[in-house]
């Protein structure tokens, strides 16, 4: 595979993020879905600047304030009373 | 593409009011937490984020004036939390030369492998979670903090800016500039795996 880039490809990877996030205008959009059709190394960055997007997300989402944190904070903040309230 | 976007109560709380106080702590903890913990990549210095975005939010509550909305002005101060603690713990790192606005320095891809089709488990393993931290750790600051807040967080580019009271094309810029880059490094891990994968080379879990 060629890691040679045109300058059609570098003008598509400068709006690769807008385009991934649905922020470009019409005749913008189409012109670069034609050049995707055409260019295996801007599908392959596209598909995985997405992925790499998601992978990101999806541990993070699991994350949340361990209890203890809570308890701490809670105390700093002297709101002590209120945390066995519903979380 | 799935969007997260953290459940906010629409109305701010009234100055004094200790119970709507106790709710606004426990509605915006996990994210506040969470952008300490991705910026500061450890559990300690999140912890001091966390504590000292609600002091500071405490102090200033009745400041608070409703220009911006509630996310806003407590996603500001966080942010300003986080890079204060950074600095402080910082020693020879040096930024001066590092242009996050300028597009024109933006690095060009080198890896073009399709790993993207890698099965969610393996991308996710234990191992590959840790990859992921080490390649958010890796990201110059002002890149980092605008993808936590975006893509993370799931704040939109507007709001991102006035957060960080950048333009909302810095934001873009720096953005793509984040994007590029990790994927940059998840490309050169993940390729490298379905390399193994490819000649059997693959350890035994
Ligand atoms: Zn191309």
């Amino acid at each position: 595979m060629s890691d040679h880039l045109h300058k059609n490809c570098q003008d598509l990877l400068g709006s690769l993020s807008e385009y991934i996030d649905g922020g470009l205008p019409p005749d913008l959009c189409r012109e670069i879905e034609k050049h995707l059709e055409g260019c295996d190394n801007c599908r392959v960055v596209l598909n995985t600047t997405r992925r790499t997007i998601d992978l990101m997300q999806i541990p993070a989402e699991e994350e949340t304030v361990p209890t203890d944190v809570r308890e701490r904070l809670f105390k700093r903040l002297n709101l002590d009373d209120y945390l066995n309230r519903q979380k | 593409m799935k969007r997260k976007t953290a459940r906010f109560p629409s109305k701010p709380c009234a100055p004094g009011d200790r119970t709507e106080f106790a709710r606004l702590v426990d509605a915006y903890s996990a994210p506040i937490y969470r952008l300490g913990l991705k910026m500061l990549g450890n559990q300690q210095d999140a912890e001091d984020v966390l504590q000292n975005t609600f002091l500071n939010a405490l102090t200033h509550l009745a400041d608070f004036e409703g220009r911006s909305s509630l996310s806003t002005w407590l996603y500001r101060i966080a942010s300003n939390e986080a890079l204060m603690l950074l600095r402080r713990k910082k020693n020879a790192v040096n930024l001066d030369d590092f242009h996050p606005d300028d597009a024109e320095e933006s690095p060009l891809p080198e890896v073009f492998v399709d790993w993207s089709a890698l099965p969610e488990d393996e991308l996710l393993s234990g191992e590959a979670k840790m990859a992921l931290d080490a390649a958010i750790n890796k990201l110059p600051e002002p890149l980092r903090m605008v993808f936590i807040l975006r893509d993370i967080e799931g704040v939109s580019i507007k709001e991102t800016a006035e957060i960080l009271g950048l333009t909302e094309t810095n934001v873009k810029t720096r953005l793509l500039r984040a994007r590029m880059f990790l994927r940059e490094q998840l490309s050169a891990y993940y390729s490298e795996r379905l390399t193994r994968e490819e000649t059997h080379e693959r350890p035994s879990p």
